[in-house]
């Protein structure tokens, strides 16, 4: 395929570009429209040239919050709000299915394959069906507005508990049995040697489940009543209100723009690092 | 330094598979025992019982007089090195070799000590801070025996630690090895199916078939007096050649479709004669020429000074071993008949017909 020919040269560049206008281009009037005022969004046609108004949108929806019917509390707290419930949603669902992998691959104990195929049977539910239970249990619990009932039901994870045990079938018996001679008991066996070998494997999950965590909309919309939990992506929808009020969009979108920004960081962050970890496979 | 002793040890896998049918041996301190088999015959499992990664089913399992049958690996003090070599892919090769030590909370001067003396002698003093990955086979192999040195255990086990290896370093770390056990003469205990290491190593070796020692002994006395078939065809390159006869009552002997073998009655001892048995000669014992039987030439291989004659009778295959004949008008060619006898300076061996085991001429 290494062909030159140069009007083939032409026609990829000319599709690549076209796909890349249409992904960036709401991104572009998202950024236009955050810049100016509610007026200037509202005239028809808007105008794509960036406004004047950057820094006042943003210091406003970050630390002012908007009033009326689209009522929402600043921006800084409610990406608080997402950053910490993703970041305990991606890190919990890493510790649980990781140690979960562990029991089941590395202990025989009576039942081992009913309890992995019980986790794996939990793939089969989408978080919709199971919804109203869950969220009977956490309101019995106590936890409506808090960050535990954000983040608890969500941790659980037969998908990240299913890749860690694939991995760990990968890693050669002789690895456990070099470490039990050492005399390295179960924990330090998985301290010293599972963890360092899956760090490339848990940078890949950080990032898928960080994003998963950041977008939830339907749980936190169930389990949060009050204002001061809600998470970022709830935010945007209160922004938007229906009926006669007026919607400020530049606020709207410069909310966007914000929520937008953890997890393209997070992506971008840790990219290098597991492109780093796919180069040199230490196995 | 240590013993290590098996009382009728047997080991049997879920399911009633019997691998470990009774072993009794006592290793002294400081012996090399190599055990050699076939695959599946169980010695792997064996060495793997000993270092506690498989349970043992009956019998005991004694280092330096201690039961160890239920001790973790851990605490067995034994160091294992594995066929693929089994590093921590993460760790540097000073980690790798530290590892072990730092569980048992060594200090961190104690440690380094003890690495660089070991990598001082395996000569990997250069390479301590690199990866296994960056480490060529052999290196790596090293590295694993440095592993197991640091932690001057009272037994090292080796499991067929070589295999991986290319023809020629296999014959440079087994010198190593060698050498090895003269400096530090620790108890060893080594897995291989090839019988030139196992000859070369061994204090005494253990031939292993389906599960039970047939032979414990000097290598010598395994070569010279093989106790059974297997081992006779096991040990020596090319093996024994192994041939059933009638033995008459004065000593005169015929192959089973009747051809007769000329061999002197005077090599043919009292306690064979007038039974069905096998005879067995070494290629290297056979002369070409000898008396004996006619045989024709089916093939014949050469290895530069030597040439192995490989030739029929009957329905008997025989190979002899003889150094390569220069001369053309004297070379053997494949459809040649020529006669093949003992060569009457090395003992004929004996062999029971149906179980195989041996029979002392008397």
């Amino acid at each position: 395929m290494v062909e030159r020919r140069p009007w083939l040269d032409f026609f990829a560049h000319a599709i690549l570009i076209l796909g890349i206008v249409i992904v960036a281009f709401p991104l572009y009037v998202t950024f236009v429209a955050s810049t100016q005022t509610a007026q200037e969004v509202a005239s028809a046609p808007m105008s794509l040239i960036p406004g004047s108004h950057f820094i006042d949108n943003y210091t406003r929806v970050l630390f002012g919050g908007t009033e009326g019917a689209g009522a929402a509390p600043p921006v800084f707290r409610m990406m608080t709000v997402s950053l910490i419930m993703a970041l305990a949603i991606a890190i919990g669902k890493i510790v649980i299915s990781m140690l979960s992998a562990f029991a089941v691959v590395y202990f025989r104990f009576p039942f081992r394959m009913f309890f992995f195929w019980m986790i794996f049977v939990t793939l089969m539910l989408p978080v919709e069906v199971r919804i109203a239970p869950t969220y009977k249990v956490v309101a019995d619990l106590g936890m409506l507005n808090s960050y535990a009932g954000l983040t608890l039901p969500l941790i659980a994870s037969a998908t990240a508990t299913f890749l860690f045990r694939q991995f760990f079938l990968t890693v050669p018996d002789e690895l456990v049995e070099a470490a039990r001679i050492d005399g390295a008991g179960a924990l330090r066996f998985f301290r010293d040697v599972l963890l360092p070998l899956s760090k490339t494997s848990i940078a890949a999950l950080f990032v898928i489940q960080f994003i998963y965590g950041w977008n939830q909309y339907l749980w936190p919309l169930l389990v949060t009543t009050q204002e001061d939990m809600y998470p970022v992506v709830i935010g945007i929808k209160r922004m938007i209100s229906g009926g006669d009020s007026v919607t400020e969009w530049n606020l709207t979108m410069a909310t966007a723009m914000l929520a937008m920004l953890p997890p393209a960081l997070v992506v971008i962050l840790m990219q290098k690092w597991f492109v780093k970890g796919l180069v040199d496979t230490e196995k | 330094m240590a013993t290590l002793s098996f009382r009728s040890l047997t080991k049997t896998y879920a399911g009633d598979i019997k691998v470990i049918h009774g072993i009794n041996m006592e290793v002294a301190d400081g012996e090399f025992i190599v055990i050699v088999g076939p695959s599946g015959c169980g010695k792997s499992t064996l060495m793997r019982m000993v270092a506690g990664l498989e349970s043992v089913t009956g019998g005991e399992i004694l280092i330096d007089d201690k039961v160890v049958n239920t001790l973790e690996p851990g605490e067995r003090d034994i160091a294992m090195v594995f066929q693929n070599y089994a590093l921590y892919p993460h760790m540097s090769v000073f980690e790798n070799m530290a590892y072990g030590l730092k569980i048992r909370k060594f200090s961190k001067a104690e440690i380094k000590t003890r690495v660089d003396a070991a990598a001082q002698i395996l000569e990997l003093s250069a390479l301590l801070d690199r990866r296994p990955r960056q480490l060529s086979g052999g290196q790596r192999q090293r590295v694993a025996m440095g592993r197991a040195i640091v932690r001057e255990p009272k037994v090292f086990l080796f499991d067929e630690p070589l295999s991986n290896l290319d023809a020629k370093l296999r014959v440079a770390m087994r010198l190593e090895i060698i050498k090895l056990h003269r400096r530090l003469s620790t108890t060893s205990l080594y897995v291989t199916h090839d019988q030139v290491e196992a000859m070369t190593l061994a204090d005494r070796m253990i031939v292993m078939n389906l599960g039970v020692p047939e032979q414990i002994g000097t290598p010598m006395e395994v070569f010279e007096k093989p106790a059974s078939t297997f081992v006779a065809s096991f040990i020596g390159s090319p093996p024994m050649n192994l041939a059933t006869v009638e033995v008459s009552g004065d000593g005169t002997m015929k192959s089973l479709d009747g051809i007769s073998l000329d061999i002197p009655p005077t090599v043919v001892p009292q306690s064979v004669r007038g039974r069905k048995i096998i005879i067995g000669m070494r290629p290297e014992h056979l002369v070409l020429g000898g008396r004996g039987v006619r045989a024709e030439v089916e093939m014949v291989e050469t290895l530069g000074s030597e040439q192995l004659v490989h030739a029929r009778y009957g329905s008997t295959q025989l190979v002899v071993r003889c150094a390569t004949r220069q001369l053309a008008e004297s070379a053997i060619s494949t459809g040649d008949t020529i006669e093949i006898g003992p060569d009457g300076r090395h003992p004929l061996h004996w062999f029971e017909a149906d179980t195989g085991r041996r029979v002392e001429g008397t």
